[in-house]
């Protein structure tokens, strides 16, 4: 090798390329944690939606808290608590199953909101045509309930890719980790910043903008 | 599978008037955050509605960021990037400036909304009766904002909460950061951050209460 | 008194008022209808001083409204304006609504503005719903707050426009019974309306706006019995 190896090296394309895998990994993870976070809390919405008050205080207890404590601190405690009960698992499979719960707080809340704006009025009207439960759930609740809160549930997703990055504290190496790792190491901070602000920018804009004009759309 | 391990708790209770005081330091750096991120927001809000087209174009590229970026991206900005011209910042300016900066990015896109959920016509009727561009904003239309605002606003603050736990990557120790720093020295990271749990719990649960009440008191139309 | 001189309103290319000349007496009240879109609301906010106008000129008891040196806050207290929309402040009381203006614009101590809401309130009808909000109002007592809350500015003029379009039938009666108040008690008038009874029973003059030109203009009888214009005779056909 001609090139003198040093600890501090300028950013490369090398580095561009190795904040391009990190990014792929925070997609990775947040398409993981976000797909199964929403069937878990669409099924969680239902039960809500459907058992009141012993759906409220139970469950409803249990996902308000999820809601309600930070991230960052449910990531440590509960991939310490893997560790305790002795279900030692690596970072990234600890961190998708963490956020894929806390995802589905946030969705159920979204889901239960989608089922209840299909008032009774409209299940009766699926009823009385001589639709079964889940036919009238199937064929009425789901696609009018789904898509009056879809846009909602798009705000919690791009909310899940950007606190994907608290993965990191675990000690994965999704994009945020990698950049901060490349700082120290090129010294060259806001251009390391620039790029990775640029792949988060990248990943979420389009698709907040998909979903407003979306929401736009179905508004008229 | 082992079950070797035991839960010391007593440990982490000798510890519980450093882990509330430093809760007090995270409310503290949350409402600055959040009293700074208001006025902010209403600037930004206004600049993107009907400010000169640079200023606009800035308080876009301000919102959009902090709506489209991490938070904790954000607080690296305000550590390492900064850092890059020689500025460098204490970790609570850090934890502070980025929060506010979020704080404001999130409160901009509510204010505007509030701002176009008030019709026209409220002006036009505050103009009619005499008072001035001033009077109408201050007395009819800003109102008017705050009280669509507000849920949002308690909303907000939530977050800001929860988001200031981001401080402990920054090594700035409000109740995260004290909770990291104590767990680590004694190994019992389980319990400290269990304990550490609850008390965001209950301090998003009263403010949520508090802010019900001055809804309650304020909101009678 | 009012004056327009050879008023013309430009939105953008659209030509919206086209050229009016107007004069309307203390006591009087003038009735405008014809179609929406002719013009006649926005002649309105441009007597108010609410819209910019591009030729011509309105005077207020002699004071230009669009010249530039003209304290148009000062002037607007002395017209009351109530618009279609009910447009109560809903962040107020019935009292609240009617005493702001008094208090701010004009300087009225607490008390005396209080004093000036309650009366205003009772003229209207309204003496029972002082501490109501705008949301426990129906839409005609919104808008006898609405003038009331104009009234309170002891206005030398009051401008309706079609204070009763947005209003549900069985309410309409409310309103115009309280605007026909304020005519017999000499009340200076000029009312944007769609109301073809109240415009010939209570009005001294009607004109007739068509595509931003007053066609004509004059006594109630004279343009409902025998309108001059065919424009008029049109309008006043499909009303009817």
């Amino acid at each position: 090798m001609n090139e003198p190896i040093s600890f501090f090296s300028g950013f490369g394309p090398k580095d561009l390329w190795f904040l391009a895998q990190a990014a792929w990994q925070t997609l990775i993870i947040s398409v993981l944690s976000i797909s199964a976070g929403t069937v878990l809390g669409i099924f969680f919405g239902w039960i809500l939606s459907e058992s009141k008050i012993a759906g409220a205080i139970t469950l409803g207890f249990v996902l308000d808290a999820f809601r309600s404590v930070p991230l960052i601190i449910q990531l440590v405690l509960f991939y310490n608590l893997f560790n305790v009960v002795g279900l030692a698992m690596n970072p990234f499979w600890a961190g998708v199953i963490i956020l894929g719960v806390y995802t589905s707080a946030l969705v159920a809340n979204v889901a239960r909101g989608g089922i209840e704006a299909v008032g009774a009025p409209m299940r009766r009207a699926g009823r009385s045509l001589g639709l079964s439960y889940l036919q009238t759930m199937q064929h009425v609740v789901w696609p009018i309930g789904l898509r009056a809160v879809f846009p909602s549930w798009v705000g919690v997703a791009l909310g899940v890719l950007k606190d994907s990055a608290l993965v990191s504290v675990l000690g994965h190496p999704e994009l945020l980790k990698v950049a901060r790792d490349l700082i120290t190491r090129t010294q060259q901070p806001l251009l390391v910043l620039a790029v990775a602000g640029a792949f988060y920018f990248a990943l979420s804009y389009p698709i907040s903008r998909y979903a407003a004009h979306l929401e736009r759309k179905w508004q008229s | 599978m082992n079950f070797e391990y035991t839960f010391h708790w007593r440990p982490v209770m000798r510890k519980l008037p450093d882990l509330l005081e430093a809760s007090l330091v995270t409310l503290q750096v949350s409402v600055l955050s959040m009293i700074i991120g208001i006025v902010l927001g209403l600037v930004l809000a206004l600049l993107r509605m009907n400010g000169p087209k640079p200023l606009a174009w800035i308080a876009s590229a301000w919102v959009e960021t902090a709506r489209n970026t991490p938070a904790l991206f954000q607080l690296f900005f305000f550590s390492f990037g900064l850092g890059a011209f020689g500025m460098h910042l204490t970790p609570y300016l850090i934890v502070l400036f980025g929060l506010t900066f979020n704080n404001a990015g999130y409160l901009a896109e509510n204010f505007r909304g509030g701002f176009q959920a008030v019709p026209d016509t409220q002006l036009r009727a505050a103009r009619s009766l005499g008072m001035s561009a001033w009077q109408s904003y201050t007395r009819i239309i800003i109102p008017q904002v705050f009280r669509i605002v507000y849920h949002p606003m308690t909303n907000q603050l939530v977050w800001a909460v929860l988001m200031s736990s981001l401080a402990m990557i920054v090594g700035f120790r409000e109740l995260a950061g004290e909770t990291q720093a104590l767990a680590f020295k004694t190994f019992r990271i389980f319990e400290y951050f269990a304990v550490t749990a609850l008390i965001y719990y209950a301090m998003v649960k009263i403010i949520l209460g508090i802010s019900r009440l001055i809804a309650w008191r304020m909101f009678r139309y | 008194m009012i004056e327009i001189k050879d008023l013309h309103k430009y939105f953008g290319d659209l030509h919206v008022l086209k050229g009016i000349d107007l004069n309307v007496q203390k006591g009087e009240v003038l009735s405008i209808i014809g179609a929406s879109g002719s013009g006649k609301s926005t002649l309105l906010y441009c007597i108010n001083g609410l819209e910019a106008i591009q030729k011509g000129e309105v005077l207020v008891d002699g004071v230009s409204v669009h010249a530039k040196d003209t304290d148009l806050n000062k002037l607007r207290t002395k017209m009351g304006m109530v618009f279609q929309q009910f447009n109560s402040f809903p962040h107020l009381t019935a009292l609240e609504n009617v005493a702001l203006a008094p208090k701010i614009v004009k300087g009225k101590s607490k008390a005396e503005a209080k004093e000036i809401a309650r009366a205003q309130l009772e003229h209207v009808g309204l003496g029972d719903k002082i501490d109501n909000y705008p949301s426990a109002l129906s839409g005609g007592q919104q808008q006898r707050l609405a003038i009331a809350r104009a009234l309170a500015m002891e206005p030398e003029y009051m401008l309706f426009d079609e204070a009763t379009s947005a209003l549900d039938p069985e309410l309409v009666g409310e309103v115009l019974d309280t605007m026909r108040l304020l005519a017999e008690e000499g009340m200076t008038m000029i009312c944007v309306t769609h109301e073809m009874g109240f415009a010939r029973d209570v009005s001294d003059r009607v004109a007739y706006f068509h595509q931003g030109i007053m066609e004509e203009i004059g006594p109630p009888k004279q343009i409902f019995g025998e309108p001059t214009s065919e424009h008029t005779a049109k309008f006043l056909a499909n009303v009817r």
